[in-house]
C-alpha cells in the first residue's frame, strides 16, 4: 500500500477532486492535500490523494545524470578493452 | 510511462552497479537500511541485491505499515466488527494480518462482520454517507503518507456534520522508529539509511538531519524507482568512504527540505502525539504515534467505542520482531516458506508485499545465497 506512482492529471473537477491517467488508466483523486496543480502537471498519488506534485525540471536534472554517468562507464569499458 | 520507465532503464542500472563496484572499498562492509516497504518491494522485485559486491549488504528495516501493526491493535479492528456491528473499513493489505484467536480481518466477515477494502478514505466517508443508520468506522494505518489522507477525511466528516463515522488512528511516525532502531542492537551494526521515498515527500528532508548529526549514519531519500536505490547506494557509499555523515536526497523531484506544508498543516490540526504506542517487533516506543485531538473527539473510534488497548505476543515461532529491528533476515525464521507464506501467513512481514518476508518469498527466495548470513547482533 505504500506504493505510490506518479501520474498526469488530465481534468480538475469539483470539490478539489481530479482526474488522473497512468498510462491509459483513468482514476478520480484528491487535489486536497497540494496546491497549485493545473492540467499536464504530474502528481505522486498515493491511496487516492496526490501527495506531491513532481517536479520536472528536477526529473531531467536526475535523469541526465544517469545518463552522463552510463556514458562514462561506457567510455570507461572501451578504455579498460583498448588497455587490454 | 513518463517517469516511470526511464527510471527503470537495465542499461543504466548495470552502470550504477559498475560504478558502485568500482567505488567500494573492499576489506569495508556496507550494511545500508532501507527502511521503507516500497524499497524493500522495489530491491525484491527488481533483483537489486544481486547488482551489488558482496559486502554491500541491503538490511529491511520496519516501513511497512502493516507489519508494525501489533495484535492487539487489529484485534480493535476484529472487536468493533464482530461485536459492535459496525462496517470497518480498510486499506485491502489490513485485512489478512493474523490476530488474535487465529482471526483476521477476512476471516472475521466470513463470520458475518461487515469488513469493506476501500481504496481512499473518502470511500470510507462515501459509506456513512449513504448508510447514516449504520456506525462506518476507517481502520487508519499508515506512516506519514496515509496519515493527511485520514485528516481530510475527519474534517470533511466534522463538516458535514456526520454523526456515524470514525477513525481508529494507528498512525505511526517514521523519524521515532529510526531513533528505536540506532537505539538498539541492530542500529550499531548499521552503516546508513536509504531512506523513504514517499514519507519524505510529506515530511522534507529536514526530520532526518539528528540521524546523520547525532548518530553519524548518513541518509539519502531515494525514489521507488531502481535506478533510484541504486543512485542512492552509489551516494551512501561515497558518504562512508569519505567519512561523512549528512542527509542527501536523490528524490528532488518530489522531496524538499521542508516537505509539503499543507499536508502538515492538516496533520497537525487533527491529530497529536500519543504518549506511547506499541509496534511489532519494536515494542513500546514513546511519541511515536499520533491520535486524533480533543476538538475531534466524537469521530475517535477508541473513545466512541471505548476500546482499551490490550498487548498480545506474537506466535512464538514468528521473528518478524528481530526481522523488523534488522537483526535478522525471513530466512532465519524455522518457518519461512514452510508454515509460513503469503497465503496463509502466521506473522505480519508475510502479509503485504512490502513485508520482508513476503517480499523475499516472492522474488528472492531461490536467489539468496545462503553462504551469506547476516551477523547476529548482540
Ligand atoms: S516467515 Fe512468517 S513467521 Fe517467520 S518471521 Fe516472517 S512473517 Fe514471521
Amino acid at each position: 500500500m505504500c506504493l505510490a506512482i506518479p501520474a498526469q492529471v488530465i481534468e480538475l473537477r469539483p470539490a478539489d477532486m481530479a482526474l488522473i491517467d497512468l498510462a491509459g488508466l483513468r482514476k478520480e483523486i484528491s487535489l486536497a492535500l497540494v496546491e497549485n496543480v493545473d492540467v499536464g502537471d504530474y502528481v505522486i498519488v498515493h491511496v487516492g490523494y496526490a501527495l506531491q506534485k513532481l517536479d520536472e525540471e528536477e526529473a531531467q536534472r536526475t535523469l541526465a545524470a544517469f545518463a552522463e554517468l552510463g556514458e562514462l562507464e561506457a567510455a570507461r569499458e572501451e578504455l579498460a578493452g583498448g588497455v587490454a | 510511462m513518463k517517469y516511470i520507465t526511464e527510471f527503470r532503464d537495465g542499461e543504466l542500472a548495470r552502470s550504477l552497479a559498475a560504478a558502485i563496484a568500482r567505488e567500494v572499498e573492499p576489506t569495508h562492509e556496507y550494511r545500508l537500511m532501507e527502511f521503507c516497504g516500497g524499497h524493500t518491494h522495489a530491491i525484491s522485485r527488481y533483483g537489486l541485491s544481486d547488482l551489488l559486491p558482496a559486502n554491500v549488504r541491503l538490511i529491511h528495516g520496519p516501513g511497512c505499515p502493516v507489519c508494525v501493526l501489533p495484535i492487539g491493535r487489529v484485534d480493535h479492528a476484529i472487536k468493533l466488527a464482530l461485536q459492535h456491528e459496525v462496517t470497518l473499513c480498510t486499506y485491502g493489505d489490513c485485512l489478512r494480518v493474523p490476530a488474535s484467536e487465529g482471526l483476521s480481518l477476512l476471516k472475521a466477515r466470513a463470520r458475518g462482520a461487515d469488513v469493506r477494502m476501500v481504496y481512499s478514505t473518502l470511500d470510507a466517508l462515501k459509506l456513512a454517507q449513504a448508510n447514516p443508520n449504520q456506525q462506518v468506522v476507517f481502520f487508519a494505518i499508515g506512516f506519514e503518507t496515509t496519515t493527511p489522507p485520514s485528516a481530510v477525511a475527519i474534517k470533511q466528516a466534522q463538516a458535514l456534520g456526520l454523526k456515524n463515522f470514525s477513525v481508529i488512528c494507528n498512525h505511526v511516525l517514521t523519524p521515532a522508529a529510526m531513533h528505536a532502531i540506532l537505539a538498539g542492537d541492530g542500529g550499531k551494526l548499521l552503516h546508513g539509511f536509504v531512506g523513504p521515498a514517499h514519507v519524505s515527500t510529506v515530511i522534507g528532508s529536514a526530520p532526518y538531519e539528528p540521524f546523520a548529526r547525532d548518530y553519524g549514519k548518513p541518509v539519502v531519500i531515494a525514489g521507488f524507482e531502481p535506478l533510484d536505490v541504486m543512485q542512492a547506494i552509489l551516494m551512501l557509499i561515497r558518504q562512508i568512504n569519505a567519512g561523512r555523515a549528512e542527509v542527501e536526497n536523490e528524490f528532488t523531484r518530489a522531496v524538499t527540505a521542508e516537505g509539503n506544508r499543507k499536508a502538515q498543516a492538516l496533520v497537525a490540526d487533527v491529530f497529536e502525539l500519543r504518549d506511547a504506542f506499541e509496534w511489532r517487533g519494536l515494542g513500546v516506543i514513546p511519541h511515536s504515534a499520533l491520535k486524533l485531538r480533543e476538538a475531534y473527539a466524537e469521530f475517535d473510534a477508541e473513545r466512541r467505542f471505548g476500546l482499551e488497548y490490550r498487548s498480545v505476543p506474537d506466535h512464538q515461532a514468528c521473528e518478524c520482531g528481530a526481522i523488523l529491528r534488522g537483526e535478522k533476515r525471513p530466512q532465519q525464521c524455522r518457518i519461512f516458506g514452510t508454515a509460513c507464506t503469503p497465503d496463509n501467513p502466521v506473522g505480519a512481514c508475510m502479509v503485504s508485499s512490502e513485508g520482508a518476508c513476503a517480499a523475499h518469498y516472492t522474488y528472492g527466495r531461490f536467489r539468496e545465497h545462503s553462504d551469506s548470513p547476516l551477523p547476529q547482533a548482540g
